[in-house]
């Protein structure tokens, strides 16, 4: 089947709190899936749910076309890597992988192959004997990894599993989780607080917030095209400008902004009526920033002076305030090798932009 | 289903062997003492409370009793904080030396530990034989058998269980919110009740608790160490009982004790139960 | 370490002296040659020998030594049991009362313990006939009763702290909950446990007013032996077997601690 795990208006109560709130979702075969969200959101509730450990107060979570709702999380196709990893204390490394193959009575034969071949898989081979406090945080990682791939889930469910890591150990780590996943094709779903994990290991992502799926798409649909506000700040910077709907075209919508003081255009597939309050959003890379005004007609054209500026070795960032007052971010690339600065403060300048570039949202 | 067995064998086992008895305790306190066995009547009334509400002696002992629990509490505060204190402060390798050392008394018979000291406290004991021979007096002084040797003993048994977890809270607590106040202008007597008193309060209540909730009923020590006037009414208890052979009097002095402990004890419950919420 | 004020120095002098000058006295006359026990007559170890040759001390110490066994044992298992329901069990029916149970018996004054208990045990003679005759029985489920409570907090204690995402893991990984408890809860708690049994073992051993209430005739404990001996004043051969006991505990609890040290 296509649709692999199924959650049909899954919500979860503690006492009063609602902490996840009617959630559909369809994740498919073989999908990287990340539910991205900040403390509290609701996502690690939710993927308790899809491990077991809690049911929900309503709603059905089918996987592999079995109803799994009810089941407990020793009798699920499912396995967990944990934030704090939970790799047993008083078991070796070698004993620590094997756990779930006993659980199931598999032969002592076959556990000890399948554990050489896990131990191969995540380069732990030579530490088969250790104990969990001889080991790196990274090694015991890899260790909680191979424990949950070796029984060969249906679904591996992983808990924050970069948080704990250093800068360049989660660059690596990064990778091999795709290169693992890739190779045994197993449907990963990956809880994360941090949008750069996120945005690089999944095929797509949910964006959660109180309880609720804010947005659910490819990295780059959720970048490109936010359908709100939430998403489209939680997910990198983002410029805003409230504004009313007064004409829709075929280029775009037309939306009148007082704090742009100009009509802009902006693209946006939700439906809206003229007169409506929406907002307009732009990234601040899509902006351009330039002394003499451009010429291309279409492009969004406004006047500002430089508020503050900040060199950061690749790129520039700039605080360009415009005639109503409000502050726009800039980013832009610093392409040409100058000694001195392309701009300073108080520089009367001019930002512009494509229309494709800005996205209408809706709260 | 096997959670419930797992709950069900310690609950059952309490219930049965102390909850059940105390209701015993009450109906009996009820009743009247009679010749043979068990030695107390099928009856019930208030005749015993009676007699405890109109005897002085009884009133007296209960009062004392608190005194004394209280003020050994206090000396127990006093010894017990600086050196918790001492303790939390000090280096990792000593500081577990020091808790072993508070610890390691613990073990070792408490029935003991209270002999220990009338060898040291009576007329020829090693006190009174050390001060003649340094000439401070030339009569032994007569240290036991009276309050002061009662409230030696209590605070010698009872300092381990002040420490202890007067020792929890202050280890717990971040010096450097101490050096803070003192960056701001706090004197080191300020710093101490602003910062360190509260913080370390939840220790010194469990402590206090912990001292004064067992040592009002304190037996062995009164006896031991104390004189006729130093009554104390576990005492009493004991006496009533196997002496006079009055088992509903006796009772009913166990009831009046619950009673005056019962607000502690609610007290030391509800400490501990914010205790294990705050440590989840 | 900022340097300690002389304050506190001067105090800890004081109190570990007050603490141990006691005990050092006693290890000291337990050699004095003396009837007297505080008069110095020079040294001798006669004390120990008519310890060893006097018969009610070793069978009171033999009866104690059984009964601190056994009731440390049970009182271990339905402690951690009692830990475990507390610390792993969130919601169940009548917890606040079951946690209460669990606590009072460490405050409790023992002379209230030892009154009920007797209450309860003459009560249950008249109603089924059993116990009949007071001791080892009865003494026994006294200290396991009050023993079970320090058990329950400690392992309760040990198992707040330990990361819960264990049992989980053990369970996602096809471990029925109950199977877990043995191959992850159990093995990782197990010191705890052994503190328990050590503490359980040692209060029992040290009892005095709870075993007054409850023994029979016939059934004399170590602390009652005692005690009859020291209502009477200072004696030479309890300084010798006082001094037996503190070698004795002072050994096993350093031996404990080089062993936790070692393995830390």
């Amino acid at each position: 089947m296509k649709d692999f795990i199924r959650l049909r208006g899954v919500s979860k109560k503690f006492g009063d709190f609602l902490a996840v709130d009617n959630v559909d979702l369809t994740i498919e075969r073989g999908e990287l899936f990340s539910i991205l969200g900040g403390s509290g959101c609701g996502k690690t509730t939710l993927l308790r749910m899809l491990a077991g450990f809690e049911t929900p107060t309503s709603g059905t979570i089918e996987i592999d076309g079995v109803d799994v709702t009810q089941q407990p999380p020793y009798e699920r196709h499912v396995n967990m890597m944990f934030q704090s990893y939970a790799v047993f204390p008083h078991m070796s490394v070698e004993r620590n992988i094997g756990y779930g193959l006993r659980k199931e009575k598999t032969p002592r034969a076959e556990i000890s192959k399948r554990v050489d071949d896990m131990l191969e898989l995540v380069q732990l081979d030579e530490l088969r004997s250790r104990k969990p406090d001889q080991l790196s945080g990274g090694q015991r990682q890899r260790v909680a990894l191979a424990r949950a791939l070796i029984k060969r889930p249906k679904v591996l469910l992983l808990d924050e599993p970069l948080a704990a890591l250093d800068k360049k150990l989660r660059e690596r780590t990064q990778f091999e989780l795709m290169n693992i996943q890739d190779e045994l094709g197993i449907t990963f779903v990956v809880v994360t607080h941090d949008q750069e994990e996120a945005m690089t290991l999944s095929s797509r992502i949910a964006v959660m917030d109180q309880g609720r799926f804010q947005q659910v798409g490819a990295p780059k649909e959720i970048y490109e095209f936010p359908t709100n506000r939430f998403v489209a700040e939680f997910i990198g910077t983002i410029n805003t400008f409230k504004g009313r709907v007064a004409a829709k075209t075929d280029g775009g919508i037309k939306v009148f902004s007082t704090e742009a003081g100009i009509t802009l255009t902006a693209l946006g597939k939700q439906l809206v009526e003229e007169g409506q309050e929406v907002e307009i959003a732009v990234r601040p890379e899509k902006i351009f920033v330039s002394k003499e005004k451009p010429k291309n007609g279409e492009d969004a054209c406004l006047q500002g002076v430089v508020d503050d500026l900040g060199y950061l070795g690749n790129r520039s960032l700039y605080r360009i305030r415009l005639e109503s007052g409000k502050i726009i971010q800039v980013s832009s690339q610093n392409r040409r090798r100058s000694v001195t600065r392309f701009l300073e403060w108080e520089d009367k300048v001019w930002i512009s932009w494509r229309p494709r570039s800005a996205q209408v949202l809706l709260d | 289903m096997w959670k419930k067995a797992i709950i069900a064998a310690p609950y059952l086992w309490l219930l049965l062997f102390f909850l059940t008895p105390f209701a015993i305790v009450l109906k009996i306190s009820l009743a009247d003492p009679v010749f043979g066995l068990p030695p107390y009547s099928q009856s019930a009334s208030l005749d015993n409370f009676a007699f405890l509400f109109s005897d002085k002696l009884y009133a007296l002992t209960y009062l004392r009793s608190v005194f004394m629990a209280a003020c050994a509490t206090i000396l127990c505060l006093a010894v017990g904080f600086p050196m918790a204190y001492g303790i939390a402060r000090s280096k990792s390798g000593t500081r577990n030396l020091l808790l072993l050392l508070i610890i390691l008394p613990f073990w070792i018979s408490f029935l003991l530990r209270v002999y220990a000291w009338m060898g040291l406290m009576n007329s020829y004991g090693t006190i009174n034989t050390l001060l003649m021979w340094l000439g401070i007096t030339d009569q032994p002084i007569q240290l036991m058998y009276t309050d002061f040797a009662v409230f030696v003993g209590l605070v010698y048994s009872y300092l381990p269980f002040m420490i202890l977890p007067l020792y929890a809270s202050l280890e717990r607590m971040d010096h450097d919110l101490v050096e803070a106040a003192q960056d701001l202008g706090a004197s080191r007597a300020r710093a101490f009740w602003d910062v360190t008193w509260p913080l370390a309060r939840p220790g010194v209540i469990a402590g206090c608790l912990l001292v004064f909730i067992p040592a009002i009923g304190e037996y062995v020590i009164p006896y031991l160490l104390g004189g006729p006037e130093s009554l104390m009414i576990g005492r009493v208890l004991f006496d009533e009982f196997f002496a006079n052979r009055d088992w509903p009097l006796a009772s009913a002095v166990a009831v009046i004790l619950l009673l005056l402990l019962v607000v502690p004890i609610a007290l030391l419950q509800r400490y501990q139960a914010r205790e294990q919420e705050s440590a989840t | 370490m900022k340097e300690q004020s002389r304050f506190i120095t001067s105090v800890l002098a004081f109190g570990y002296a007050f603490l141990y000058i006691p005990l050092v006295l006693v290890v000291v006359y337990s050699f004095n040659d003396s009837q007297i026990a505080t008069v110095w007559g020079g040294f001798s170890t006669r004390w120990y020998g008519e310890l060893l040759r006097n018969d009610q001390i070793l069978d009171a110490a033999f009866l104690s030594l059984r009964i601190a066994v056994t009731s440390a044992t049970i009182a271990t298992i339905l402690g951690t049991m009692a830990g475990l329901a507390l610390a792993r069990f969130r919601r169940f029916k009548g917890r606040t009362l079951f946690s209460g149970l669990i606590t009072s018996p460490m405050v409790m004054p023992e002379v209230i313990t030892g009154l009920s208990l007797l209450l309860l045990f003459v009560a249950l003679q008249q109603l089924i006939g059993w116990p009949g005759q007071r001791g080892f029985g009865t003494i026994t489920i006294a200290h396991t009763t009050f023993a079970m409570a320090y058990v329950a907090i400690i392992v309760q204690s040990r198992l707040m702290s330990m990361d819960e995402s264990l049992e989980e893991a053990a369970m996602d990984l096809g471990g029925h909950p109950l199977r877990v408890v043995f191959d992850i809860t159990l093995p990782l708690i197990a010191p705890a446990m052994l503190a328990g049994w050590l503490l359980a073992f040692t209060l029992s051993l040290d009892d005095l007013v709870i075993a007054s209430f409850v023994s029979g005739p016939g059934s004399n404990t170590l602390p009652m032996y005692i005690f009859s001996k020291v209502k009477l004043g200072v004696s030479p051969d309890i300084n010798a077997l006082a001094t037996l006991i503190i070698v004795f505990v002072s050994v096993g609890v350093l031996l404990a601690w080089l062993v936790t040290r070692r393995r830390n």
